[in-house]
C-alpha cells in the first residue's frame, strides 16, 4: 500500500518570537522542508499616510517617527528633505551634520538591535544582551540631543529641533573610542564560529540580478554585491563631505548580508567621528521665518514673535503647489517620501515607499526549499520592521 | 533474616529513597538558579536579585507561581495521554537516581550507611534505559497537545534521543572496557588513583556532546527551539504539567552530570588530597578529613560539570535540524566506534 503523506499547514505568528513584530506566515511544509511561505501583513497598520492628510507639515515629523520606530531619525531626516526640495529651504551646514550625526546614531542602534535578534534567533542569546547594552548607550546620547530617547523627532523641516550641547560631543566621543572593541567582541562569539557559519552561509541566496528584480535596498541589496547606497549615489544632507565606504557581498545569502550589516557599523562609527570632529559652527535650523520657530526667549518678550510662534504651530506654513520624490538610505534600505501639494498647509497624498515593505516580498522566495530553521535566518537577514512593512 | 532487622533495612531504605528524592529536586530547582546567575553574569547582567538575599528564593517562588496556575488540557487534546506525559518524562527521570552512588559508605550511630539507595550490578545499564524512557514522555506531550508545534517538538526530539543514545553508549562501553564492571560504585572504587578521563578523553568528549544532546540543551535545544518552535513539545501545558517537564529536564541534566562525574571524574573521591589540606599551617589537624572520599567531592564535580553546560549555552548558536543528525551518525558514531577499537587494542597489547 502506498503511504499516503501531505503537507502540513503552519500559522506561524502574528504572536511567535522571532518573526520580528506581528509578522503572520503562513507556511507549507514537507516535514522540516518548507514548501511554500506566504506572508500576511496589516497587523500593525496606523494608516499614516492617510493621518499625514490631516496634519501640517511640521506635525507630520512625529508620523515619520513610527514607521521603523528602530531608526526615527532617519526617518525623519527623509521627510525633511523631501518638504525641503518642495520648498526650495537651504539648510545651515551645521544642521546637515547634525542630521548626519542622529542618523547615523540611529542606523548604529538599529543595526545593533538587528544583530541582537538575529543571532538571538539562530539561538546566540549572548550576543542579544551584549548589543542591548551598547544600544542602552545610544539612546541615552539621544536623551542628550533631543530629549526622546526613541521616537525622536529630532530632524525638522529646516533643520533640526535645538542645537548640540559640548556634553553630548564629549559623551559621543567617549562612546564611539569604545565601539570598535565592541563590534570585535560580538565577531568572536559568532563570526567565525562553525555553527554559525553553517546557520548562515549557503542560505536564502539572492543573485545580483535578482536583488535588483525584486527591488530589495539597503543591506539585503549590497549583500548581493550591487553597488547601491542612496548617500553615495544621491547624496543628501552632509554625506557629500565624508568619506565612507560601502561594504559589498558576494553571492547573496544571509552569511553576506551579515556581514555587510557588520560593516556598516563600523562606517556609521567612522561618519559620527568625522561628523563630530568637522562640524562647524554656526545656526542649527534655517533663518526662513515662514518655516523655522523664532527663538524662544524672545517669544516671552514680545508679541509680534509670539503671534509668529502660535501662528507656526497652530497653522503651519504653505508649501508651493507641486510633487516631489526624494529618500534616504535608511538602515533597512531606500525609505522614499512622494508628496503632493496643493499649495495650502496640508499634504493632498503623502505615500512612503517603505524598504521592509519591499524586503519582505523576497521572503518566499528565499525560504522555499529551506528548513524551517532557516526560515527566521532569513527573516533575520532581510531586516524587517513591521512598522515599517504595514505604516 | 529476622523480622526486626527486615523492618530495620526497609526503613533506611525508604528514608534513603525520601533523602535522595528530596536531594534531587532541591537540586534541580537550584540548578535553575545558578544557571540563571551564571548566564546572567556571563551575559552582563546579574540574574535573578529580588526574591531573598541575591535572589535565592527566587526558585521556591517559580514553584509557588506554578503551583497556583491554572490547569489548562486544550479541548481537542488526548486527555489520558495528556495527562501522563509529563510523569513519563518525570518518573524515570527521578527513577535513575537509585544507582548513584552520592558517597562512600558512613557510620551514624552505630551503624554503617551506604550514600546510595541501591548498588546494581548494571547500574550503568539501568541509567541508560530509564534515560531513553523518559524520550516517550516528551513523544506523548507531543503527540497527545494536537498541536503542530509541539508534534514537531516530539518528532525532533524522538529522533534526537534515539540518534544520540547510540554515541552515548558507545563512549561509556569504552570505559565499561577499562573498569570490567557495570556497578556505578565499583567504577568509582576503581578510580582511588587515577581518574577515568585520563584514559579516555575522546569518550569524555563525546560522552559531554551526547550528554547535552539527550538533554535537549542548547546548541542542541531543537525539540524546544524557542525561535521556531516557540516551546516546542510542552508549548500546550500549563501550571504543574508544565513544571513536571521542567523538573525531569533538571532531573535528567543533573543526572547527566551525575553519570559522568561517576564513570569519568573519580566519583566521590577527592579533587585535593588529605596530606594538602593537613599541610594547613595551624588548622590542618581539624581540617584533614575535607581530603577524604566524601559526598561534598561529588557534588563539587557535578556543579563544576553543570557549568560547562552553561556555559556552552551561553556561547554557542543553534545547530540545524540535518546538522544535529549529520553530527551524531556522521561523526560522533564512528569516532566512539574508533575509540573502542584502539582501546581494546591497547588492553590486549598490555596484557
Amino acid at each position: 500500500m502506498p503511504l499516503n503523506t501531505k503537507e502540513i499547514t503552519i500559522n506561524m505568528g502574528p504572536q511567535h518570537p522571532s518573526t520580528h513584530g506581528v509578522l503572520r506566515l503562513v507556511l507549507e511544509l514537507d516535514g522540516e522542508v518548507v514548501v511554500s511561505c506566504t506572508p500576511h501583513i496589516g497587523y500593525l497598520h496606523r494608516g499614516s499616510e492617510k493621518l499625514a492628510e490631516a496634519r501640517t507639515y511640521q506635525q507630520i515629523v512625529p508620523l515619520t517617527d513610527r514607521f521603523d520606530y528602530l531608526s526615527c531619525g532617519n526617518n525623519n531626516l527623509g521627510y525633511a528633505i523631501a518638504v525641503e526640495k518642495l520648498m526650495g529651504i537651504e539648510v545651515p551646514e551645521r544642521a546637515d551634520y547634525l542630521r548626519v550625526i542622529v542618523a547615523e546614531l540611529s542606523r548604529l542602534s538599529a543595526h545593533l538591535l538587528w544583530l541582537a535578534t538575529h543571532a538571538a534567533d539562530i539561538g546566540a542569546v549572548t550576543v542579544l544582551l551584549y548589543c542591548l547594552r551598547e544600544r542602552e548607550e545610544i539612546l541615552d546620547l539621544f536623551e542628550i540631543l533631543t530629549g526622546a530617547r526613541l521616537t525622536v523627532s529630532y530632524v525638522n523641516i529646516g533643520g533640526v529641533r535645538r542645537d548640540a550641547t559640548p556634553d553630548f560631543f564629549r559623551r559621543t566621543r567617549e562612546f564611539m573610542a569604545g565601539m570598535p572593541k565592541r563590534i570585535e567582541e560580538y565577531n568572536t562569539l559568532i563570526m567565525q564560529n562553525r555553527i554559525w557559519l553553517g546557520r548562515t552561509k549557503g542560505i536564502g541566496i539572492i543573485s545580483y540580478d535578482e536583488a535588483i528584480d525584486w527591488g530589495l535596498t539597503g543591506g539585503s541589496l549590497r549583500g548581493s554585491g550591487v553597488n547601491y547606497d542612496l548617500r553615495k549615489v544621491m547624496p543628501y544632507a552632509a554625506y557629500e563631505k565624508l568619506k565612507f565606504e560601502v561594504p559589498l557581498g558576494e553571492i547573496g545569502d544571509v552569511y553576506d548580508r551579515y556581514i555587510v550589516r557588520m560593516e556598516e557599523m563600523n562606517q556609521s562609527i567612522a561618519m559620527i567621528n568625522q561628523c563630530v570632529e568637522d562640524i562647524p559652527d554656526g545656526p542649527y535650523k534655517a533663518d526662513i521665518p515662514m518655516v523655522s520657530l523664532p527663538p524662544k526667549d524672545r517669544v516671552m518678550q514680545d508679541i509680534e514673535t509670539l503671534i509668529h510662534h502660535f501662528v507656526l504651530v497652530s497653522k503651519g506654513f504653505s508649501v508651493p503647489k507641486g510633487e516631489i520624490y526624494a529618500a534616504a538610505e535608511v538602515p533597512k534600505g531606500e525609505l522614499g517620501f512622494y508628496i503632493v501639494s496643493d499649495g495650502s498647509e496640508k499634504p493632498v497624498r503623502m505615500k512612503v515607499r517603505s524598504p521592509s515593505f519591499v524586503n519582505l516580498a523576497c521572503l518566499p522566495r528565499m525560504v522555499k526549499g529551506h528548513m524551517i530553521a532557516d526560515i527566521v535566518s532569513c527573516i533575520g537577514s532581510i531586516d524587517i520592521v513591521l512598522g515599517e512593512v504595514d505604516r | 533474616m529476622g523480622l526486626a532487622e527486615l523492618g530495620i533495612y526497609t526503613l533506611m531504605t525508604l528514608l534513603g529513597i525520601v533523602v535522595v528524592f528530596a536531594f534531587t529536586m532541591l537540586n534541580s530547582a537550584y540548578l535553575t538558579y545558578y544557571e540563571r546567575k551564571v548566564m546572567g553574569h556571563m551575559q552582563a547582567r546579574v540574574g535573578p536579585m529580588h526574591t531573598g538575599p541575591h535572589g535565592l528564593l527566587q526558585p521556591l517562588a517559580d514553584g509557588i507561581k506554578l503551583f497556583f496556575k491554572e490547569d489548562i488540557i486544550p479541548a481537542k487534546a488526548d486527555r489520558k495521554v495528556f495527562v501522563l506525559a509529563p510523569l513519563m518524562a518525570l518518573v524515570p527521570a527521578l527513577a535513575a537516581y537509585a544507582v548513584v552512588p552520592f558517597g562512600p559508605s558512613i557510620t551514624l550511630f552505630g551503624h554503617s550507611i551506604h550514600l546510595y539507595i541501591t548498588d546494581l550490578n548494571i547500574g550503568v545499564l539501568y541509567v541508560l534505559a530509564l534515560s531513553s524512557l523518559g524520550a516517550y514522555g516528551i513523544i506523548m506531550a507531543g503527540w497527545s497537545s494536537n498541536s503542530k508545534y509541539s508534534l514537531m517538538g516530539g518528532l525532533r526530539s524522538a529522533s534526537q534521543v534515539i540518534s544520540y543514545e547510540i554515541p552515548m553508549g558507545l563512549a561509556i562501553i569504552s570505559v565499561l572496557m577499562m573498569t570490567g564492571s557495570l556497578s556505578l560504585v565499583d567504577i568509582t572504587r576503581g578510580q582511588e588513583h587515577i581518574w577515568n578521563i585520563v584514559y579516555q578523553p575522546v569518550a569524555f568528549v563525546i560522552y559531554m556532546i551526547a550528554g547535552i544532546a539527550e538533554t535537549n540543551r542548547a546548541p542542541f535545544d531543537l525539540p524546544e527551539a524557542e525561535n521556531e518552535l516557540v516551546a516546542g513539545f510542552h508549548v500546550e501545558y500549563s501550571g504543574m504539567r508544565f513544571a513536571y517537564f521542567f523538573m525531569a529536564e533538571y532531573a535528567n541534566m543533573l543526572m547527566v552530570s551525575c553519570i559522568a562525574v561517576v564513570l569519568f571524574l573519580g566519583g566521590w573521591n577527592p579533587i585535593i588530597p588529605r596530606s594538602l589540606f593537613e599541610s594547613v599551617p595551624i588548622f590542618g589537624q581539624y581540617l584533614g578529613f575535607l581530603g577524604d572520599p566524601a559526598v561534598w567531592w561529588f557534588i563539587i564535580k557535578i556543579y563544576a560539570f553543570f557549568f560547562m553546560f552553561l556555559w556552552i549555552r551561553a556561547t554557542l548558536p543553534r545547530l540545524r535540524y540535518d546538522q544535529l543528525m549529520r553530527l551524531g551518525w556522521k561523526i560522533l558514531i564512528p569516532v566512539a566506534l574508533g575509540n573502542i577499537l584502539v582501546t581494546g587494542l591497547i588492553k590486549v597489547l598490555v596484557q
